[in-house]
């Protein structure tokens, strides 16, 4: 409000003249020139957006703003990582490592120095070494600490080490798309959404689903009005502002994509110069889905067929400039593997693989290896275990380590104890009883987490990390468009007594005796080294955050007509799959019908909140002032049936019989099909240490005993789960 | 189905799910300042009309209670303050648009000048009072030759701070509830009426009481004719309006407007007074109560109520 | 010169990412938002529309809240801003009454808040806390007298509504629709 603003309420008739000059309020926002901004990228997802974290003269982080060079955000933060500040200011935060101990037969945890907390854990290592050799000390980890632990595993002798991000993610798109055209899909996902003519989200609730790039790029299309084709069974926020909204039968898309392909090929639609060139099998395939008219698909999925028809044309009208989005969360149904596949081969049949609008591409920048020692070879590896099971994992299956950690389940190898890194166990993984089994066998588990999630109630020592705001971390060199490189370092000391994971790690290691791997002092050195062999410096990098490079792989799209060897047995793109075949599994999908509802029952669905990730962000101030608990999504119709409010609390019981601990509001909305219900994943939780969130909303993940596991790599199909309400004495029902 | 929801959970305290700003305090002190302004306007009224006689407690009595209600009204205008160090802001400026200014500056004026008109009986009512002070006593004696200007000040003044009692809700349009002209002379009038009952109250001549009752029953009759004009107007107005009208006809304040503040508060006891005045005897404090907390709790039903109104969501 | 704001409804995506930043920016406490997300859904399944609307105070060129403030803290800024000067304001609550959209609160300290266009940042040339960080680029800020500033350009060419204009305050917040 400084001189320049003139006061210009003319109505106003001032006695004491007062009131002409505003006086300078007190507690204007401070402005960017007097806070100090250091280079972070955030940790909130797994977009890992590059940013900028402003912290004032009082060393407080006052917010942090994108980084607009950083490929990943375009100098824009999703509301997560604009919020991520209060995952540094919570004061729930874990702040002391705590060891636990039983006191008159009572489990408790007491605050102990990191001496005490770190000697344990390395004494359990060489105990647990010693015992059962170091290959049965498991490590589940997710986003950054990981990568500090699996050097500590590998150089101790394990490669035991699993993340929720094969078999309860991504899995299946990587396996049904590297089948098809050779290579992965990755993180941030090479869709060319910016220029495509034609989106088709299978699923895929992006603006929910806030990975912040592909969101940019979707509002991008919605602005020039190209077209978006969304099939989900909810009015998701995308599926609002699409052309089509298909709302299919949760359970059959596997049909819609075939569907799709018999009449991109029967109705000669399909790009004929790309299927000649690049790919093989196509004859076969014309074969195969040959019945699969659109009035077979129509009694499965409820889409009608005229509705598949012209959708299938707007598709190929845009073609080679369209996505048939693989989607990222993609464990539904057990058959994943084979549903990606037939999304790898729809886009086949486009030729969108390789060209502009479709699927470009990327390339990411190598990150020089700090020399260290080579890695003893472990006695065995997590893939042992899986004999001949899941031949298509290439990452480890997180509830096949648990399986493994249950001495019951007769693997051949056991896990005997876990160190576990940033992922939330009891919430993140189906089928609750596994992962308590699993933990209550396990001799010890050391848990690094930031927050008093559930997983640290399972834990023997908790080993608080500091947030990615106040550490050094591993360098962000994830693949893009142009290959570039980004820089995580401190804004501020850590708060409270909490260390970075690099630096647990290494006291780890030196405990030991394996201080060989860790030749630095500091965290910062290693990046130092790294980045001058890049070319760069920390202390460039501190001054820009991300850095370019230019590409050495090629264009970013295929030439017309352009030679091209595609990394599959057959140097093809194929739409019959010759490694799914030799494994014995159906080289080309097919249809199978899963389970419905009973009568009464509602298919449980969920997903995620554009202001939230998983369970890590609920107790986040800033972001649970945005939402503070979950509903469940409930179509009028069902809402009548069971004479439910628009606010009402209810209980949810599965076809297991499992209640929800505890109630969850009921949001009636058209914006549902009536055979399902909707909720947002990551709320429910139940350990008090969590002041805001605990009992807010209900957790999908308790109610998702039935898991259908992927013959093909083990992703646990979480969808075919159904809920029922309780609505009287919901009390009394839950404690039953 | 049409749903309308606030998806960044605003929560705001007081302001979500539904305003509500204003408490207890604003109420009161319409009630005080209009009860005041009834109070004044009799006294005012009768003394130009040369009555001081057979209305002495009207004149000279009844008025001890204006400076008395007008400070514990502003007292509770002050508590409903959140900034309250910088209250003295509303006297460094004049804003003639705003009715919580002018209300400001008229009890600025209209305080002292109660204070006063009840300083220039203070020695007929207790013979035995001495000012202590000379020039207060020259002060006093100046004004109580000057009884019948103020007096006209005193209606005057007495009009204005009835009128703006409702005025200060019916300025928010924002409110459908409050958005009406009649809000106005309906809350002068209502002002008038509880400043008749106080004095009632407080009479023990029976004439006076007669006569004061007389102009009661015909004021609770305009107040009663308001009220219909009101739900009227609002029928027939825009859909938040026919909504704010539904609170009353059905809605959550139904019960508590037509039985405490219509039937409670004005048709019984105007019935009363009306017996009173038949020569049936009634206990004088019944009505008088009956209509003192009528005017009260209309007033927290039309703040409270007028809140929930609104033009969005 | 008068600056309004248009927010494009087909392109937000409800994502609150608007309210985090001018919490974090103009040191909103927790509990409180001076911008707020509002969902609209209508019609039956499977034939269902979805509104979502970033909103915020409307910078009224007929600002009752104004009006009716009893000191003035009240007032109305170069460029049509409604401000509110912190230690002139009493906390009456009568602006919060006045305003049809609820744009304001009463902030822990006793003054009453609300969005201010992030004047601080106008000053010194930069754009509105929430237009800078909308991932979908659907808020759009600027002089509308200006025919070739961000808010004028994308009112051109497109339907657009404002909020309660029975209210009768002329809001300076254009929703695209
Ligand atoms: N805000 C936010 N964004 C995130 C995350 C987060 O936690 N928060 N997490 C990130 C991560 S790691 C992932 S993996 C992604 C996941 O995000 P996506 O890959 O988009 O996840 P989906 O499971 O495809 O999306 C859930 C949608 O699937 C619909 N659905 C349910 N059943 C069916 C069905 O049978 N058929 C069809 N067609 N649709 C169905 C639901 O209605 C819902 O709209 O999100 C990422 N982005
Ligand atoms: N029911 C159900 N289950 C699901 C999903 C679902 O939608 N529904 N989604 C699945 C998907 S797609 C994924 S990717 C996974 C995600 O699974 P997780 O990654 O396990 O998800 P979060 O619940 O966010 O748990 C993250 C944990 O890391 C901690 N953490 C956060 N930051 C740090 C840090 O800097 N350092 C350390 N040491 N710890 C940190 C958090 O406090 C929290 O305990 O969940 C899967 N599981
Ligand atoms: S998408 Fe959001 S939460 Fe994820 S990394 Fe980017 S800013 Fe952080
Ligand atoms: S940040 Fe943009 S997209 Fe997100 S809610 Fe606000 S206006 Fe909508
Ligand atoms: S929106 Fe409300 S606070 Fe803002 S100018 Fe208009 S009336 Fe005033
Ligand atoms: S609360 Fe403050 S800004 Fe609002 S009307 Fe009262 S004095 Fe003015
Ligand atoms: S313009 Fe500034 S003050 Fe107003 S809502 Fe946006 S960020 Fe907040
Ligand atoms: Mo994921």
């Amino acid at each position: 409000m400084g001189a320049g603003a003139t006061a210009i309420g003319l109505s106003t008739l001032n006695i004491a003249g007062l009131n002409l000059a505003k006086a300078a309020s007190s507690d204007i926002p401070v402005s960017d020139e007097e806070m100090t901004s250091f280079p972070t990228y955030c940790e909130v997802c797994f977009w890992k957006c590059a940013g900028w974290a402003y912290v004032d003269k009082n060393k407080n982080i006052r917010k942090i703003i994108g980084n607009t060079e950083d490929p990943h955000c375009n100098g824009r933060l999703c509301p997560r990582g604009t919020g991520g500040v209060g995952m540094y200011t919570d004061e729930d935060r874990l702040k002391t490592p705590l060891i636990r101990e039983t006191v008159n037969g009572e489990q408790v945890f007491r605050k102990a120095s990191w001496e005490e907390a770190l000697d344990l854990v390395a004494s359990k290592m060489k105990d647990v070494a010693y015992k059962y050799g170091p290959a049965s000390f498991a490590l589940f980890n997710h986003g950054a600490p990981g990568s500090h632990f699996k050097h500590l595993l590998h150089a101790y002798g394990s490669e035991n080490e699993g993340e929720p991000a094969w078999a309860q993610c991504r899995g299946p798109r990587e396996v049904g798309f590297s089948a098809t055209f050779g290579s992965w899909i990755g993180s941030p996902e090479p869709t060319d959404i910016r220029d495509t003519n034609c989106l088709v989200l299978i699923g895929s609730h992006i603006g929910e689903n806030m990975h912040n790039g592909q969101v940019q790029e979707v509002a991008d299309i919605i602005g020039r009005n190209a077209t978006i084709i969304t099939v989900d069974p909810r009015l998701s926020t995308v599926a609002a502002k699409s052309k089509y909204w298909l709302p299919i039968k949760p359970a059959t898309d596997l049909a819609l994509l075939l569907t799709w392909i018999h009449v991109l090929i029967y109705d000669n639609l399909y790009n004929k110069d790309y299927v000649e060139q690049y790919t093989m099998g196509f004859d076969l395939l014309k074969e195969h889905v040959k019945d699969m008219t659109p009035e077979w698909a129509y009694g499965i999925t409820t889409i009608d067929p005229a509705t598949i028809r012209k959708t299938a044309r707007e598709m190929a009208n845009a073609a080679p400039s369209v996505i048939v989005h693989p989607g990222r969360h993609v464990v539904w149904y057990g058959d994943d593997s084979q549903r990606e596949r037939a999304i790898a081969i729809l886009n086949a049949l486009l030729g969108s693989w390789g060209k502009r609008g479709g699927f470009y591409f990327k390339e990411s920048v190598a990150i020089p290896k700090y020399p260290h020692p080579a890695y003893p070879h472990p006695e065995w590896s997590w893939k042992d275990n899986l004999d001949g099971k899941y031949p298509l994992s290439s990452m480890a299956i997180t509830t096949e380590m648990l399986a493994a950690s249950i001495p019951e389940m007769g693997y051949k190898h056991q896990i005997k104890a876990w160190i576990v890194a940033g992922t939330n166990l009891p919430l993140t993984i189906p089928n609750k009883d596994l992962f308590k089994n699993a933990a209550e066998a396990v001799e010890f588990i050391a848990v690094v987490d930031t927050m008093p999630m559930e997983i640290t109630g399972y834990a023997d020592v908790v080993l608080p990390e500091c947030t990615y705001l106040e550490r050094y971390d591993t360098l962000r060199a994830a693949p893009h468009r142009e290959p570039n490189v980004a820089l995580r370092m401190p804004a501020v000391e850590p708060k409270y007594e909490t260390k970075p994971s690099w630096w647990i790690a290494k006291q780890l290691g030196e405990r030991l005796g394996l201080a060989d791997y860790y030749n630095y002092d500091d965290y910062a050195d290693v990046l130092d080294w790294q980045l001058k062999k890049m070319g760069t410096s920390l202390e460039e990098m501190r001054r820009i955050g991300i850095k370019k490079f230019d590409r050495q792989s090629g264009p970013l799209y295929l030439a017309d007509g352009e030679e091209y060897h595609f990394n599959t047995n057959s140097g093809k793109i194929e739409l019959y799959s010759t490694e799914f075949a030799d494994l014995g599994f159906d080289p080309m999908p097919v249809f199978t019908k899963h389970p419905e509802p009973e009568d009464g029952f509602y298919r449980l669905i969920y997903g995620r909140a554009p202001m939230h990730t998983f369970s890590r962000t609920s107790n986040n101030h800033n972001l649970f002032d945005l939402m503070n608990e979950n509903a469940v999504w409930v179509n009028p119709k069902v809402a009548e049936l069971w004479d439910l409010k628009n606010g009402q609390m209810v209980h949810l019981k599965n076809q297991d019989g499992i209640t929800s601990t505890f109630p969850v509001k009921v949001r009636v909305t058209e914006r549902i099909r009536w055979d399902s219900v909707y909720m947002v994943h990551g709320f429910g939780h139940d350990n008090k240490k969590l002041t805001r969130s605990f009992g807010r909303g209900a957790s999908d993940t308790q109610l998702i005993t039935n898991v259908m596991v992927d013959p093909m790599m083990g992703g646990t199909g979480m969808r075919g789960n159904f809920v029922t309400f309780i609505t009287d004495k919901p009390g009394k029902e839950a404690e039953a | 189905m049409k749903e309308e929801l606030f998806i960044s959970g605003r929560d705001i305290p007081n302001i979500d799910p539904f305003l509500n700003i204003w408490h207890w305090q604003i109420p009161l002190y319409l009630f005080l300042g209009g009860l005041a302004a009834g109070i004044m306007f009799f006294a005012g009224l009768f003394t130009i009309m040369g009555k001081e006689k057979q209305m002495a407690t009207t004149v000279k009595w009844a008025p001890f209670m204006v400076p008395v209600a007008l400070v514990l009204g502003l007292f509770a205008l002050f508590l409903d303050l959140k900034h309250e160090m910088y209250f003295w802001r509303l006297y460094t400026t004049i804003r003639m648009e705003s009715p919580m200014s002018w209300g400001a500056w008229t009890l600025m004026l209209v305080t002292p000048l109660s204070m006063i008109w009840v300083a220039t009986y203070m020695k007929e009512l207790m013979p035995r009072w001495n000012w202590k002070f000379d020039f207060v006593e020259k002060t006093v004696a100046f004004f109580t030759t000057k009884r019948k200007e103020m007096a006209w000040a005193m209606m005057l003044l007495a009009i204005i701070l009835g009128v703006y009692t409702g005025i200060l809700l019916s300025a928010f349009n924002a409110r459908p509830l409050w958005n009406t002209s009649i809000l106005g002379p309906l809350f002068l009038v209502s002002g008038l009426s509880t400043g008749l009952a106080t004095i009632i109250w407080m009479s023990k001549d029976k004439k006076e009481r007669y006569i004061l009752s007389q102009i009661d029953l015909g004021l609770i009759g305009i107040e009663l004719f308001l009220i219909v004009h009101l739900f009227m107007g609002f029928l027939a107005a825009s859909a938040v309006q026919i909504e704010a009208a539904e609170l009353f006809l059905g809605g959550q304040f139904t019960v508590t407007f037509w039985v405490f503040v219509v039937i409670l508060g004005l048709v019984f006891p105007a019935t009363l007074e009306i017996l009173e005045i038949k020569g049936f005897h009634i206990p004088i404090w019944i009505p008088a109560l009956l209509i003192l907390f009528g005017g009260l709790v209309f007033r927290f039903v039309m703040v409270e109520a007028g809140q929930i109104t609104r033009y969005l969501y | 010169m008068r600056y309004a704001m248009a927010i494009d409804t087909r392109k937000c995506v409800g994502c609150s990412d608007c309210v985090v930043a001018c919490q974090t920016e103009n040191n909103v406490p927790h509990g409180y938002c001076r911008d707020w997300i509002v969902e609209n859904v209508s019609g039956a399944y499977p034939i269902v529309e979805v509104e979502l609307r970033s909103e915020r105070c409307n910078h009224c060129e007929n600002s009752p809240c104004v009006r009716c403030c009893p000191t003035g803290a009240s007032h109305i800024v170069e460029g049509g801003i409604v401000m509110v000067t912190h230690d002139e304001c009493i906390g009456c609550g009568a602006c919060i009454q006045s305003c049809p959209y609820d744009a304001r609160y009463s902030h822990p300290d006793g003054y009453v808040d609300k969005c201010t266009f992030c004047q601080h940042r106008l000053q010194k040339g930069q754009n509105t806390a929430c237009v800078e960080v909308c991932p979908t680029k659907c808020l759009h800020f600027g002089d509308i007298e200006d025919p070739y500033s961000d808010v004028s350009l994308a009112l051109k060419n497109r339907t657009w509504k404002v909020l309660a204009p029975e209210a009768g305050t002329k809001p300076q917040l254009y929703f695209l629709t």
